[in-house]
């Protein structure tokens, strides 16, 4: 799950981190009366950042800064709702709800300090650079030898000493790398305090006087151990979501849009994309993953169906289940049951196989719905793709 | 021979008593299995299904029944509590089924395992059969034959639907491993390949991997230093997008890393077959093993 740059900024700050003043804001005027506090605080400058979860913002000007609060107030107004087109959110972009307003800082130095998990080493490593404010892919692509890395050994975590190693390392020395080390330490207690899968302050700002400040932040928290973090679960925004992946996650389902024709519904993840490759080898895309999951229910073949079906682009659709435990009679059964009750006005492809695979096919030839049946993975995507284009079978 | 398991490895189940453990415990024993206890805190001293023992502690199983692996259907908030346990009581193998796991807990428990010399299979994974001789996981028995190939693989119905396309090519299986899909994994692609490699009755291999992580290279690494058998890839997520999860919790391409065509690359370098469609893989061992 993925957190908002002022709502990960706050976790740190509670958690020891100096973060610079920042409030967020919805309106123009509300931006400005956020800045106009700053400044009676002491701001000379102000930042204005959209808050939205696709990277990339910078480059998609969703970043500007503000010499007075009016000039706050009127860039904020410009961003707020508006779509935002940055190089990971896709060619429509994303609609910036909201704004953060924070005090200019005054900039010596820029680090990049972040944790992630290693999964060859399989734990948690803290990453560093001296190259802060870029994206730390572009520094691994061209100066590999500029980064730093420490594992956190399981059972023990990062160890103060490693912390003070990366800050030498980094360059700095006295005060400042002492600074640097403490707020190292402190965001790795953060990552495994809140079990996130990234925690990254990029940059993390050291100012004339030698203070070390998180600029940016972003965190994202493991799905996986939301369970016992009742109090970060509520900070989801699904109003940043894909509404259809929304749709699904609320019915258990795991669905991706994409930008094929061929809609798929597959009972595993493996499966799913293997069926999704096996569409485009037949010389068609893809219009979505979707796991029904390896028991393929009734509920769930319906709840799938109708999701599926709101793919706009959506031309034919390739039923895709290995029946292992579940069997494929009753979910035959319930692609039938599914279907009487959404209007499906496509193609639908039906590949079963595994165990009553044969019953299963016997039910969908003897109902009185259309349905083109197929016996081989292959098969079953080639007409599926024969199907999107309008050919008959 | 087999790797991992075989017709008398005498097997313990964690959660034996809850909706999943039951239902594919009774698969497991209809197979053949020898399920010798089952663990339940609180239902020590009774039977499962009038026959299996079932006990609160997983030593207490060891020293009465002489379990030397375990299989784990607990759920996420108990299962990385349950694996460290058996591997406490000195379980060889702990093969761990449960999906969705936080991964810093699977960080500490991949560490406690290793610390004790047990070796973890998963966790969300289909598990671990050898067949014709034991089934220790949730895998549908049927489309497995015994016989000569070696299956590793990341997902569950990917893998039954590559078994089932051996099977009707007449190309039984040695043992076929799920290493399961999330981001933290007890056994990886490299360490199954080595088992492979000394195992008798297996000689080729079919390795199904996916998006995310750096498992399939690293195996590749392994491959290209004169791996002896043969091997036979597929690569799932081709078609996949950078940033999205795909179903799996480790089924992600990360900063433009982890992609389908990275591994394929890697895999093709260092001399395995690989096929860029799932439906190749039995034609394509076939293939292989008749050169």
């Amino acid at each position: 799950m993925k957190l908002h740059e002022y709502q990960s900024k706050e976790l740190l700050r509670e958690r020891g981190l100096n973060v610079g003043p920042s409030a967020v804001a919805t309106s123009a005027d509300q931006a400005r009366e956020v800045a106009e506090q700053l400044a009676a605080d002491g701001a000379k400058r102000f930042a204005v950042k959209a808050q939205v979860h696709a990277g990339g913002r910078g480059k998609g000007g969703g970043i500007k800064l503000a010499e007075t609060p009016e000039q706050a107030g009127e860039l904020a107004g410009a961003m707020l709702g508006t779509a935002l087109i940055t190089p990971q959110a896709g060619p429509e972009g994303v609609v910036v709800r909201q704004v953060l307003i924070e005090a200019g800082a005054d900039i010596a130095a820029e680090l990049y300090v972040g944790l992630t998990i290693d999964r060859t080493a399989r734990c948690p490593v803290v990453i560093a650079s001296a190259e802060g404010g870029v994206e730390i892919e572009e520094v691994a692509e061209h100066s590999p030898e500029a980064i730093f890395k420490e594992p956190c050994v399981p059972g023990w975590g990062l160890r103060p000493f490693q912390a003070t190693r990366l800050a030498y390392r980094l360059g700095l020395d006295g005060r400042v790398a002492r600074a640097v080390a403490a707020a190292i330490l402190k965001l790795a207690r953060a990552y495994d305090d809140l079990d996130a899968s990234l925690a990254e302050i990029n940059p993390l700002v050291i100012g004339p006087d030698g203070e070390v400040t998180v600029l940016d932040a972003k965190i994202v928290l493991d799905d996986n151990a939301l369970f016992r973090h009742a109090d970060l679960a509520e900070l989801r925004d699904r109003s940043e979501e894909e509404p259809l992946e929304l749709e699904a996650s609320e019915h258990s389902l795991s669905y991706v849009a994409l930008d094929g024709t061929v809609g798929c519904m597959v009972n595993g993840a493996g499966l799913a994309m293997g069926t999704m490759d096996e569409i485009s080898n037949a010389g068609g895309f893809p219009a979505n993953f979707l796991d029904v999951g390896g028991g393929a229910s009734v509920e769930r073949v319906a709840s799938a169906f109708r999701i599926l079906m709101k793919g706009a682009q959506v031309k034919a659709v390739l039923i895709n289940i290995f029946g292992g435990i579940v069997r494929c009679d009753r979910v035959a059964k319930g692609v039938i049951e599914a279907l009487e009750t959404i209007d499906v006005n496509v193609p639908v492809v039906v590949r079963l196989q595994g165990t009553n695979a044969e019953e299963g096919r016997e039910i969908l030839r003897a109902s009185d719905l259309e349905f083109i049946v197929a016996e081989t993975l292959q098969d079953a995507a080639q007409k599926a793709v024969a199907a999107a284009a309008g050919q008959s079978p | 021979m087999s790797i991992l398991i075989d017709a008398d490895t005498r097997v313990l189940v964690q959660g034996i008593t809850g909706a999943e453990g039951s239902f594919h415990s009774r698969q497991c024993i209809e197979y053949g299995t020898r399920i010798v206890a089952g663990v339940t805190p609180g239902k020590g001293g009774t039977r499962f299904d009038d026959s299996v023992p079932v006990y609160d502690s997983v030593i207490d199983a060891v020293r009465e029944t002489e379990a030397e692996i375990s299989l784990v259907f607990v759920p996420p908030p108990f299962a990385p509590d349950a694996v460290m346990e058996a591997a406490d009581a000195g379980l060889r193998l702990v093969i761990c089924i449960t999906e969705g796991i936080p991964t810093l807990d699977m960080v500490d428990v991949v560490g406690y395992c290793n610390g004790r010399g047990t070796r973890l299979i998963g966790p969300n994974c289909p598990g671990v059969i050898s067949p014709g001789k034991s089934k220790v996981g949730i895998m549908p028995a049927f489309v497995h034959q015994e016989g000569r190939v070696g299956v590793i693989s990341r997902s569950g119905t990917l893998t039954y639907e590559a078994v089932d396309q051996l099977t009707r090519a007449g190309l039984g299986q040695s043992t076929c491993i799920g290493i399961g899909g999330d981001p933290v994994i007890g056994t990886t692609f490299k360490d199954c390949l080595e088992l492979f490699a000394e195992d008798e009755q297996t000689e080729a291999v079919v390795m199904i991997g996916e998006i995310g992580g750096s498992g399939e290279e690293e195996a590749a690494e392994f491959i290209a230093a004169d791996y002896p058998l043969p091997v036979v890839s597929f690569i799932a997520g081709q078609t996949a997008p950078p940033g999205k999860r795909m179903g799996h919790a480790g089924a992600i391409i990360a900063g433009g890393k982890g992609t389908a065509a990275e591994k394929m690359k890697a895999l093709l370098d260092a001399g395995a077959d690989v096929v860029d469609s799932p439906s190749e893989l039995g034609a394509k061992t076939l293939e292989v093993l008749s050169r």
